[in-house]
């Protein structure tokens, strides 16, 4: 018989949003910008540890963001991870969008020991697990370290 | 085909370590009694990766640095001179234990040190007829781990020389169909793992090298994954150059051995220099000693040697072939417990026939880490990503796996406790 293995740090972990965002991947499909969009940007992230890589684009309008879309390959955390954060961003001005960036930074990286604030971060909040896995922040990062550089890319474009 | 140590290993002459056996061995080892994640007990399937260490090993170690550490080859104090025996005594238990003579080892970092040394050396014009040039070819196969694979297309990369390699079949084996082809009056270096870290596949090396020495090429072994878990007798097999690492046969970091052919070492120019591998030494140039010496420049890591002593010794006492024989009862539990689940391939050879236990697979729909991190959930330890041969994973048309790996003190019951948190694998991911 199958039977689920059941562990309080594994389900700390893997949040079931964590593990219904690795299956659904909101966002995933690199997209061509929605008419009437203006800059555009987009950057591509590996990992060499394991080989996990995400290609990610964000088109923006005006001074928000008005489109997220992703692919490539990776771990539940790392898909999950993406298809937050397309959910968080999207529809966001820009400056928020990366202070969203900032505080979930510093969330992943503080080895559980930032209460993260549900109001700011939504779903975010269940990658607070993460931080007590050393070996897995970076998966965690993947998806929006690419979105950081991509809407860098986005606001160089539209200077040029 | 050739008789591997494998095979020779299934002679029923040989009487497998038990059960009952390994259950007391593993007292030897202090790390294996520890709980991890949640309190569960330890399973340790990563000694591919690198090995536990017995109490003997740790405490050779401390022994030596409380009574005998002193530096090596120098000085007339009794330290020096009894550190010296100990660094000489355990090239010699070592060289031994792989059927080579003492002035065959050189003392390493690591296996990919001493494959880097070899890499260079031949890069160097006074290598002479050895050297690398343009027109000459360097074949590896597509197994290698990084260390057999980066160092050689660095080689050629600075003599023009060309890197080509054996490919492999569907199955996880060398197609040896294309060995002529590849092997040709142009090698001058066939490079090869003896055993595969990723797929398992033990290779067939003494014929590899008996092709290797018709068309005048030097054959070197990557025997990591063989040294610790099959008897190897580097001389046996008819290659000129074999290494691998303390740290994955029972003995610590830090230490490692090139073995040679001493001719061969005798024809190759230093890599690393300084002190310790010099003759006689003026202000414009220098003279180099004979080798192993003219190979091991500065301070070497001699209190690791004496450990990797205790190692082999340990080694030794349960005897190779029945490590070997033993670990194939395991390879067959674990190639079958692995297939037994749903929705899991397994890469490199199905059968436990001229194969060391480690099992490489990929779960459907659930990447590596995941895994690997349910799997710990329960106390299981393996390894996830590429192993450091992302050739070989490209090959099968993924990017990493999973792998658990059998040793010394593995049990028949981890094996099924993992096949067992396998088995929930794709369940908890909501895939089964």
């Amino acid at each position: 018989m199958t039977s689920s293995p059941s562990s309080s740090s594994l389900d700390g972990l893997y949040q079931q949003v964590i593990l219904d965002h690795a299956r659904e991947r909101h966002g995933r499909g690199l997209r061509e910008a929605p008419a009437g969009a203006g800059a555009e940007g987009e950057s591509r992230q590996y990992n060499p540890l394991c080989g996990d890589e995400v290609t990610l684009r964000v088109a923006l309008e005006q001074d928000a963001v008005r489109d997220v879309s992703w692919t490539g390959e990776g771990c539940s955390i790392s898909q999950a991870a993406t298809s937050v954060l397309h959910d968080l961003v999207v529809g966001q001005p820009v400056d928020r969008a990366r202070q969203l960036v900032g505080t979930y930074r510093e969330m992943v990286r503080s080895r559980g020991q930032v209460e993260p604030d549900e109001s700011v971060l939504g779903d975010a909040v269940a990658f607070a697990g993460v931080g007590r896995h050393a070996n897995r922040v970076k998966c965690a990062m993947l998806g929006w370290t690419a979105f950081e550089d991509a809407l860098l890319r986005a606001e160089g474009s539209s200077r040029d | 085909m050739t008789t591997t140590a494998a095979q020779a290993s299934q002679a029923p002459t040989v009487t497998a370590l038990g059960e009952a056996e390994v259950a007391s061995l593993r007292a030897d080892f202090p790390i294996l009694g520890r709980r991890v994640a949640d309190g569960a007990p330890l399973a340790y399937l990563d000694s591919a990766a690198t090995s536990q260490r017995p109490r003997g090993v740790l405490d050779a170690e401390r022994a030596f640095a409380e009574r005998s550490y002193g530096a090596v080859h120098r000085g007339a104090h009794t330290l020096a001179e009894e550190s010296t025996d100990a660094y000489e005594g355990a090239r010699e238990a070592v060289a031994a234990f792989v059927g080579m003579p003492a002035n065959g080892l050189v003392w390493t970092r690591n296996a990919t040190e001493a494959l880097n040394v070899l890499a260079f050396a031949l890069s160097d014009p006074d290598a002479g007829p050895l050297a690398l040039g343009p027109g000459d070819e360097v074949v590896v196969t597509e197994l290698e781990h990084h260390a057999n694979l980066v160092p050689w297309q660095r080689a050629c990369a600075r003599t023009g020389a060309t890197l080509r390699w054996i490919p492999l079949t569907y199955q996880g084996r060398l197609d040896l169909d294309a060995l002529d082809d590849v092997v040709t009056d142009r090698t001058k270096v066939l490079a090869v793992a003896h055993a595969s870290n990723v797929l398992g596949t033990v290779n067939p090396v003494a014929e590899l090298a008996e092709r290797a020495r018709s068309v005048g090429a030097l054959t070197v072994v990557d025997a990591c994954q063989s040294v610790p878990h099959l008897p190897v007798d580097v001389a046996a097999l008819g290659v000129d150059a074999a290494v691998f690492s303390g740290h994955k046969m029972l003995g610590p970091t830090g230490v490692g051995a090139l073995v040679a052919r001493p001719a061969l070492l005798e024809a190759l120019p230093p890599v690393v220099t300084g002190g310790s591998m010099v003759e006689t030494v003026t202000m414009t140039e220098a003279t180099f000693r004979p080798p192993p010496q003219r190979f091991e420049a500065g301070t070497p890591p001699v209190a690791q040697a004496v450990a990797l002593h205790a190692a082999v010794n340990y080694l030794r006492s349960l005897g190779m072939e029945r490590v070997a024989a033993r670990e194939h009862e395991l390879t067959v539990r674990l190639l079958e417990g692995v297939a037994s689940v749903p929705g899991v391939r397994i890469l490199g050879p199905a059968d436990a026939v001229d194969r060391i236990g480690a099992v490489s697979f990929v779960v459907d729909d659930v990447h590596p880490h995941d895994v690997g991190q349910v799997l710990d959930a329960s106390g299981i330890a393996v390894r996830v990503g590429h192993h450091c041969a992302q050739p070989v994973h490209r090959r099968y048309g993924v990017t990493a796996s999973t792998r658990a790996s059998v040793y010394v003190y593995t049990t028949t019951a981890e094996i099924d406790a993992f096949v067992e948190a396998l088995r929930g694998v794709r369940a908890y991911f909501g895939r089964a």
